[in-house]
């Protein structure tokens, strides 16, 4: 085949997959729907004597297992209503499906401009979908983690959202590489910063689930730190303390290779200056989660200004203030 | 401080008794002893090392913003003719150089000060934590958060004996049996502890960020770095002189400069033609010969973005390129009064370039000393649009129809005083524009190999050649290998601080009444996410010689 041919290839595969992520979308939409419908009924069902025992037997296996693998808290109820776990599975199927295509899309799109195929942000969008779908899938696939599952859905809608605005608005056809990005630090910086990216997303969703269902709980009166709530916000944490060593690691390439190029390793780039922030931001949500009285919901917060901080880095800085990456390409 | 006490209010406070104890809300008393320690007490929580985190986040943001002394000068200038009445309030504020200012700074040192404050107590707590045996087995495990218990035939002493085994094959640190007799021997147990390196790791990344500190700040008192701009052809001695631009930190000394210097033989670059990168360089290197001492043998290679020349502690980078027309000015009677590649730097990405030819010794037609200076710009690939809004552009950078466009000035260029003058500008103070017949001012248009008049018989200017030149920073920061040492043993740091888990098991073997043993297996996770509970299902199948499904208890 040719590169022009590799090109459309890939560009079809990264269609396809945006397509493919946006069924998943719906099919875990309606899972979840029908999934609250199905709980809200049964808890109707229950609101008996069992009810209580249930929500008294729940809050102490939770209190057990802390530290402990989380038990299945949603989804494969036995008392939803039937073919929502099916719809459920057929959406994170479809994940997987998409994350194939968009993997394959990249491949594809390496082997037309002959070279590695993160070097604008067309590309960085693309292999970011791929990251942050890939450590959604691990994550969701462990049994601490499981609890993201619920995520599904916002996590299928930001794949496809992403890759839609990267087809239509950020699109660069393949070429060839600019002589300050001809280096081998671009695969390990780049990599590293996109890989951190995916963690980072993964991490956000949960935050924010995490606050949301922090809000619900109190308002329903639920209030024990042993709940959903916290195994979300574990979720979270677990994102953010792979992701963190990784980021730090994209900094350092990123220093080392400025050192090689420009002169100098750190001189307050914009684009320097916003990592920065972002690497502060996410220390300091760990240094909350170490902290009595920032546990919780503050070191959420911290945690999604670290996210806004990455997002602004990697769209605002590039659009609106500019700076030595400029090279990166809207 | 790191994240790692997350269950230290559990159990067990060895880490966190000596650890600064939570601060009080309010002063004591005002004793200047008790206020001393209160304040510093206060510094070193942890709820002010967040509160400075977060501040040190939100303060640099402006840099990103407002444009920084350091980073473009250039549009520093711009933005302050842009905003004259907002410009002595940020200067003010010190937002033109935010990592500077001394607010910026103030955060950062109290950030320092609140680490050190955190790490030696901590250090200290940590070396005397290492040395001491794993605690006391809990007279109650079925207290703890995850245990196990289960009922077997074999003795206890067996069962205590596998699991040491056990135990230390997994790494886990035993509580030595000797040093508590009663519980050792009497009814039996096992305590066990793993994940030292937690701690460890932590406080070395901590203590790796203060030596990438002072490595980065090596860099800025004893390094210097400087810009050069050298015609293909053309040498550079590593001299103060020779520099365009140059800082240097306050220890630096100029006589340490590498005496070195480079000659540039060749400079290739090609440009990209299409698609949306066109008019960017897909090509872009140096052919040099350098000597690393005017004695030393003359040694060439290729110098390319991404790969500098090192001499001994100090780099070269090649970082931008651009035109040098080769501009011959005659007088009257057709003697030479300046020849010679003219730098002409560039203004935007079309290469659009501005420069300035300075004829001190121009002889006029009465005979007369004469000063001239030319100004104006080059354009690689030159065209005009004719009309409103029209004017002269360049359609590509590479030097296609190459044309230099120039007003001409006589009078005094301001050179003979002695004061510094940088030499891209020309100082208009004393000049005035040379003017034709019908008194508008003298513009001298170019293209490659043409000749143009100047009026009053001062001669001719011609366009005679194309060069390029090649613009080098040179660099030498001491403390640079320091600093990246810091960094990758901080990385090191870091990864043990976060996935070292810090675990606390404990067996206990206990005869029942009908003479079999009752064994209890707990365990104490210090951090989150470590799969504790199958831990204990694999010890407990360890110890219980037949396969039994453990029962799993809950308080």
């Amino acid at each position: 085949m040719t590169s022009s041919t590799y090109a459309l290839v890939s560009d079809r595969l990264v269609l396809c997959a945006m397509v493919v992520y946006v069924l998943a979308m719906l099919s875990l939409a309606v899972g979840s729907a029908l999934t609250s419908r199905g709980r809200r009924r049964a808890a109707v069902a229950d609101r008996l004597p069992s009810a209580v025992a249930l929500t008294a037997a729940r809050g102490a296996t939770v209190t057990v297992d802390r530290g402990l693998p989380e038990p299945d808290l949603h989804g494969s109820s036995p008392r939803s209503a039937p073919g929502t776990t099916r719809l459920t599975a057929i959406g994170t199927s479809l994940l997987g499906l998409g994350l194939v295509l968009t993997v394959a899309g990249i491949v594809a799109r390496g082997a037309a401009a002959g070279r590695v195929p993160w070097s604008n942000m067309y590309e960085f969008t693309v292999v970011g979908v791929a990251a942050f779908m890939a450590a959604y899938l691990v994550l969701v696939a462990r049994p601490r983690t499981r609890v993201l599952l619920a995520a599904g859905v916002w996590i299928a809608g930001a794949a496809g959202l992403f890759l839609g605005l990267a087809l239509t608005v950020l699109y660069t056809p393949a070429a060839g590489l600019i002589p300050v990005l001809d280096s081998a630090w671009l695969v390990i910086h780049v990599a590293a910063a996109i890989v951190a990216g995916g963690l980072f997303t993964v991490g956000a969703v949960a935050s924010v689930l995490h606050l949301v269902q922090l809000r619900r709980e109190r308002r329903r009166g639920v209030g024990s730190a042993s709940s959903r709530a916290e195994t979300l916000e574990q979720a979270a944490q677990t994102a953010y303390t792979i992701a963190f060593p990784i980021w730090t690691f994209a900094v350092i390439a990123g220093a080392i290779w400025a050192e090689n190029s420009w002169g100098r390793y750190w001189g307050w780039d914009p684009k320097e200056t916003w990592a920065f922030i972002t690497w502060v931001f996410y220390a300091a949500y760990l240094h909350a989660q170490a902290t009595a009285g920032w546990r919780g919901k503050k070191a959420s917060w911290l945690g999604l200004a670290g996210y806004l901080a990455f997002l602004f880095n990697f769209i605002g800085v590039n659009i609106w203030v500019g700076g030595l990456h400029s090279y990166a390409g809207v | 401080m790191p994240p790692d006490t997350r269950l230290d209010t559990d159990l067990d406070h060895r880490a966190s008794s000596s650890a600064p104890a939570p601060p009080p809300s309010e002063p004591p008393s005002l004793a200047p002893r008790e206020l001393a320690r209160w304040a510093w007490r206060q510094l070193t929580s942890m709820r002010t090392a967040l509160l400075l985190l977060f501040l040190l986040a939100l303060a640099a943001v402006p840099g990103s913003v407002v444009p920084q002394e350091g980073v473009d000068s250039t549009r520093v200038a711009q933005w302050q003719a842009d905003h004259p009445r907002l410009t002595p309030v940020y200067e003010w504020l010190g937002l033109f150089s935010v990592y500077d200012s001394v607010w910026f700074s103030a955060i950062y040192m109290l950030l320092m000060v609140s680490l050190v404050g955190c790490i030696v107590p901590r250090t200290r707590v940590y070396w005397r934590g290492l040395r001491a045996q794993p605690p006391r087995t809990p007279r109650r495990l079925d207290r703890l958060p995850a245990h196990r218990s289960f009922t077997t035939d074999a003795a206890p002493e067996e069962v205590l004996g596998l699991a040491r085994e056990r135990l230390r094959a997994r790494r886990y640190r035993l509580r030595r049996p000797t040093d508590d007799a009663s519980d050792e021997a009497g009814d039996g147990s096992v305590s066990a502890e793993r994940g030292y390196l937690r701690e460890a790791g932590n406080l070395v990344f901590h203590l790796a960020i203060i030596v990438v500190l002072v490595g980065v700040a090596m860099g800025s008192l004893w390094g210097f770095r400087g810009s050069v701009v050298v015609v293909t052809g053309d040498g550079f001695a590593n001299t103060l002189t020779r520099y365009d631009e140059f800082s240097a930190g306050p220890f630096f000394d100029p006589d340490d400069l590498e005496p070195f210097d480079v000659t540039i033989d060749d400079f290739d670059l090609t440009f990209i033609e299409e698609g949306r990168q066109r008019g960017m360089a897909s090509q872009f290197r140096a052919d040099v010969t350098y000597r690393s001492s005017p004695d030393a043998e003359p040694e060439q290679r290729e110098l390319a973005v991404n790969h500098p020349l090192s001499v001994d502690d100090t780099d070269v980078f090649l970082i931008g390129h651009g035109y040098a027309p080769q501009i011959t000015v005659r007088n009257d009677d057709g003697s030479v009064a300046y020849s010679g590649p003219t730098v002409f730097l560039p203004e935007d990405t079309t290469f659009r370039s501005f420069g300035v030819v300075r004829v001190p010794d121009a002889t006029g037609a009465d005979g007369e000393r004469q000063q001239i200076g030319l100004e104006g710009e080059f354009y690689p690939t030159y065209f005009f649009i004719r009309g409103e809004g029209g004017g002269p552009g360049t359609a590509f950078p590479d030097a296609r129809n190459p044309v230099v466009s120039m007003l001409a000035y006589g009078g005094d260029l301001g050179m003979d005083d002695g004061s510094p003058q940088s030499v891209y500008l020309l100082d208009k103070d004393a000049l005035e524009p040379l003017t034709d017949d019908e008194g508008k001012p003298v513009r001298v248009d170019l293209a490659l190999g043409q000749t143009v008049d100047l009026p009053d018989g001062l001669g001719s200017v011609s366009f005679d050649g194309l060069s390029r030149f090649v613009k080098l920073d040179v660099a030498e920061r001491p403390g640079q290998g320091l600093a990246l040492a810091g960094l990758v043993v901080a990385l090191l740091g870091l990864l043990g601080s976060l996935y070292v888990r810090p675990r606390r098991l404990w067996v206990r073997a206990e005869r029942t009444d009908d003479g079999r043993t009752l064994v209890s297996v707990a365990g104490l996770d210090r951090s989150s996410g470590g799969d504790l509970s199958g831990e204990l299902d694999d010890l407990v199948t360890r110890l219980s010689p037949t396969p039994q499904t453990p029962q799993e208890q809950t308080p």
